[in-house]
Order: C-alpha cells, then structure tokens, then sequence
C-alpha cells in the first residue's frame, strides 16, 4: 500500500474567499486541515508608523481606511483617545449623531459581511440584496460628510457638520426616465433624518427577507451549524470580542458595560449565542441588526427635538465658524495655527476601546505633548481572531476553513493595518 | 470605570502583587502598573488567576520605542534610559475591569522579555508583531517569526531611527527580468515640524 502523507497547500493572497489579501498555508491530511498558517501583511501600510509623522487632525482620514467597511466607527476611537488625553467635553447633539452613525455603520458592516459570508458559502441573493440596503445608507454618509466611504466625519471635539435639511437627489438620464426618477427620489424629499427614519421603518422587513432566505435553509445550517465552535472560557483566552464573544455565550458589549457617549441613554438589547459555532454567530449578527435599528430610531426622535452645536467651542481644538474667521483677528489666528500646526496634546497616555462591529476597536495613544502622537497602536479586532484561525479550523475540512473565514469577518485593512 | 472600582483594583493589586509593582499610577480613568522584567511572568500568572483581579483577556500587547521621547518625568514609570517597553493592556470580562500594564527591558541593544502565550495564547500574534516591528525578543515563544513585514525584511521598521521612507525600494528590471531590492531614491521630508511647546505658550 501507497504511502500516505500530509501535504501543504496554499490558499490565496488571490482568492475570492480570502477577503482580500489573506494567504493561507494549510497542512492536510486528505480533506482534512491539521495546521492553518495564515500570511498576513500584503496589506501592511504601517499606519501606525505614519501617524508619528502626521498631525493628530491629519491622522483622522488614516481611521476610515483601516477597517474599509466601518469607516466611522473607526474615527470615534480615535477622536475619543484624543479627547481623553484633551480633556475635551462633546456637545451632547454631536454625541447623538456619533451614535446614530455607529449604530449606521454598524448595518453597513453587518451587511457587507452577510453578503459576502452567504456568498461564500453559496448563497448568491443574498449579496444582492445586502448591496441593495448598503447603497442607502451609503447615500446617509455621502448626505453628511460628502464622501461615500472615507468620511473624515468625526473630529476631536465633535462631528464636522451638522446634519443637512435636504438629501441629494437623483437625476433622470438614458437610463432612468423621469417618470421612474420621481419613484426613487421620493423618501429624498425631506431631510436626512426623514431619509434615516424612511430606511429604519423598512428595514426589519429588510431582515425577515434575508432569514426566510438563510436561516431555516437546510445547506446553510449544513454549512454553518457545528462548524468552528469556541468556547467561551477559551473565546476569552483567545482574546475574542463582539459578535465573535458573544456568539460563544459570553455576555460582553461595551456599549452595555462601559458605556461611551450616550449609549447608556438609549434602550437595546445585547443577543448571545449558546454554541459557539458559525451558525450562533450568524444569529448574533441578525439580531445586531434589529437592535442597532431600533439606536438609530431613538437617536433620530431625540435629534429631531433638540437642534444645538456639534462641535466643541474650543478654538485650541476646534475650528472657528467660517463667518467668524473671516471677521475677527483672533479666530482667524486660530484657524491658521489649527491647520498648520495642529493641537498640541498635553503628555501622557489613554487607551480607548469602542464596541466595533467586529469586535474591540482600541487606540492606545502615547503623547508627549508635541503637535504629533509619540506612538499609536490600533488594536483591531480582526487580528486576535485570525490568529485563532488555527485553532478554529483544525479538524474540519477545506471548504469549513471558507465558512470560518467568513463567520470571523476578516477585513485586510484593520488586520495589517 | 468609577472611582470607588479605581481604588478596590489598586487595593488588590498592592495586595496580591505587593512587592513586585514596581510603581502604580492612576490617570484618567485608567490604571497603571509598571512590573520589574524578572516579576513579570509571576506576576502575569497572578493577575489572571487571583479571584480579586481576574484579568481573563489580553486585550492588546504592544512596543513602544521611547527613544525620542523627551523629558521622561511625565511619563508612567520613570524608565531611566530605558529604551524600550513593552505595554500590555489586560480587561477582566468577569470584573469589568481594566488594567494596564508596562515591563521595560533590561538591554537597550537586545530587549528581552518573556513571553506571555502560556498565559493568554492570544498573545501569539501580537508578540510576533512587536517582534517584527520592534524587534523585541520573546523568551518561551515558540513561533517567533516575523508577521506583518515582507518575506526577508531587514530592520525593524517601528523603532525611532527606522527612516518613515524605509532604506530600499522596490522595482523590476527591465534587463535582468527580474524584481530588484535597491536603495529608495526619494528624499525625506517634513511637511508640519514636530513642535513641543513650553509650558505657558500662549498664555501670558
């Protein structure tokens, strides 16, 4: 009888199930994986290394392209460490609107990653469809900070701007007659926070429709349920956290227990899983959904009601008002020291997490009061649980390692940084 | 976390660590201890497993190069020339609690510290990282290797005389046929200068 080996095959940088840049060295024995070795860094830009040499304002459109799909909620860590080290107060507003884009952001991220999860595991619809929700809240960021994706929204001691009365509009073209441009321009008729409230009321129906699609599905349970179980004692040693915790039965969200912002103000509820397998993530995930809908629904009722600034009055921190620039001597020194020179941060160190969709996003922020951070590092969720791809994915067979990839949400930006 | 939590975690800490903080600080809401390089793996072991402190997650470990520093009165633990460090951010789940915690090394030339993947293995990674980017050895590690850098990288990119430009470049040649390493051909430079004000700048 043939002698029978172990052999090593390699999966990606270039696979359309790695998520981007992801290599995996995997040691098989037949179809099934002894050792997963993941290769990580094809994406490695040393962000960290680049925000020593950049002032603190200029570092903040650095945050959007570490985790591409969260955008904002990258920024807030940031802003918050600065603010820590500052000791700067944020207008109560600009704390609702940080909320409401988190929890928006939150969907974004949800979305993106039940597309492309379904779509790995075979499930085509469903990425459509997930695109379909994103294109609107795409137009919510684009409506607030002009851009699409890399927002730049939130600044130390505030948001940017104030959310805008009216939301952009489409124009009829070849394409699209002006019969059928009216149809899709007609939740755009209001403000942003009308648009934002249309989106909320329709989109638990959004929800139903992806789990009539998935979660009774007898391929997708095949595919997901036992596969890659953690438990919650090792999810802890694994420096697990989010929906990835969460999925293993641990009852941990920041947002609950240690509160930031105004997230103590608004009522939701943190689900949990009782496995620990794919499947259980996937559940967490869809009720996230629900949840963050319902932020978002309080923080527009509460935004609609109170108007008030979004940005701290501290001209040492923040910019003056283009009118008042224009006008007085002295806000006009500051807008000038503000974008040449920068703030300068007085000496010492912060750390601050925020509950990411992901997972922890930390910023541990080492100042030694320049106008520069002395050291930033980013603790991205994603890298803790890549490195427990290993363990994950020992035992079970190739295509599971596909099915791990997805339940772990693997973005290349945050992992290699 | 709240005051009273701040001071039953230091309470816990001076008792169960007693003589192995080497000194504890408290800024913002946060906790600082700084551990003597020959405690620290003892000490480690009883932050996660004593019942007042339970720090079951390693939530981020990192390098810092303090090089360049400045003046290092305002910095937790006074480092006395000490190079480099290495900054653990521990969180207990169960207490909700956490605490930050700093090991200088001995050697400027060679940091040495001892591994902590026997304790939390997800410190794997982020050992590996500080090994890649700092070059900050790990004693006990079993799989020191680099992690983000390129396959045959030369230096340690994150320390402070590591240029931001890096030394070599990257290009194909078009008579050898093949990818060439060779000396980086754009100049450095400083847009916005590195500036650290006096005290009272500004305000008299």
């Amino acid at each position: 009888m043939a002698e029978i080996r172990n052999y090593t095959m390699n999966f990606g940088p270039q696979h359309p199930a790695a998520h981007g840049v992801l290599r995996l060295v995997l040691e098989l024995d037949g179809e099934v994986v002894r050792r997963a070795d993941p290769h990580i860094g094809l994406l490695h830009r040393a962000t960290e290394k680049l925000a020593e040499s950049k002032t603190y304002l200029q570092s903040v459109p650095y945050m959007d392209r570490l985790d591409y799909v969260s955008m904002m909620v990258n920024e807030h860590a940031y802003v918050m460490a600065i603010e820590k080290l500052l000791q700067v107060d944020v207008p109560l507003r600009a704390q609702y609107i940080r909320v409401m884009f988190d929890e928006i952001t939150r969907i974004l991220n949800h979305l993106l990653w039940i597309g492309a999860h379904a779509l790995d595991v075979g499930a085509m619809t469903m990425f459509l469809y997930a695109f379909r929700e994103r294109e609107d809240l795409m137009d919510c960021y684009e409506a607030v900070s002009g851009a699409r994706l890399h927002a730049a929204y939130y600044r130390p001691g505030g948001v940017y701007r104030d959310l805008p009365e009216t939301m952009p509009q489409y124009q009829s073209s070849k394409i699209h007659s002006d019969k059928q441009t009216r149809v899709r321009n007609e939740n755009r008729q209001g403000s942003l926070l009308d648009f934002i409230e249309d989106f909320t009321n329709r989109f638990p129906t959004y929800v139903d429709e992806y789990e009539t699609l998935l979660t009774d599905n007898r391929i997708w349970k095949q595919r997901l349920v036992d596969i890659g179980v953690v438990s919650p004692e090792r999810a802890k040693a694994l420096g697990f956290t989010g929906p990835m915790l969460r999925g293993s039965g641990v009852e941990w969200d920041l947002r609950k227990n240690q509160p930031y912002e105004v997230y103590d103000q608004v009522d939701f509820d943190i689900p949990v899983g009782v496995n620990g397998d794919c499947y259980d993530r996937y559940l967490v995930r869809m009720e996230e959904f629900r949840q963050s809908n319902r932020i978002i629904k309080q923080c527009v009722d509460w935004l609609r009601n109170n108007p008030g600034p979004v940005m701290t009055d501290n001209h040492k921190v923040a910019p003056p008002s283009r009118v008042d620039m224009k006008q007085n001597m002295e806000e006009m020194i500051h807008h000038f020291k503000l974008f040449s020179e920068g703030f300068h941060v007085p000496p010492g160190e912060a750390y601050v997490g925020v509950e990411h969709p992901k997972g922890e996003f930390g910023i541990y922020l080492v100042s030694n009061g320049a106008n520069k951070p002395y050291r930033l590092k980013i603790r991205a969720p994603g890298f803790a649980h890549l490195a427990a791809m290993d363990e994950m994915a020992r035992g079970h067979m190739i295509a599971d390692v596909v099915a791990i990839i997805g339940t772990q949400d693997i973005v290349f930006g945050e992992i290699d940084r | 976390m709240t005051t009273s939590k701040q001071e039953k975690l230091t309470a816990a800490l001076t008792n169960v660590l007693s003589d192995k903080v080497g000194s504890l600080h408290q800024h913002f809401d946060e906790v600082t201890i700084v551990i003597r390089f020959k405690d620290a793996k003892s000490a480690f072991e009883l932050l996660r497993d004593d019942e007042t402190l339970a720090f079951d997650t390693l939530m981020d470990l990192c390098g810092v190069d303090y090089s360049t520093y400045g003046d290092e009165s305002s910095l937790a633990g006074d480092p006395k020339g000490k190079r480099f460090a290495v900054v653990y951010h521990l969180l207990s789940v169960k207490l909700n609690q956490r605490l930050r915690v700093k090991v200088f090394s001995e050697d400027n030339e060679m940091p040495v510290v001892d591994t902590v993947t026997d304790i939390w293995p997800t410190a794997n990674w982020f050992e590996r990282e500080a090994f890649d980017l700092y070059g900050i050895i790990f004693i006990g590690h079993v799989d020191l290797r680099r992690l983000l850098t390129d396959y045959g990288f030369i230096g340690n990119p994150f320390r402070k005389d590591f240029p931001v430009t890096g030394n070599v470049e990257m290009r194909y040649d078009e008579e050898q046929k093949r990818v060439i390493y060779q000396p980086v051909s754009i100049e450095p430079r400083e847009i916005t200068p590195h500036v650290i004000r006096e005290e009272n700048y500004g305000r008299n």
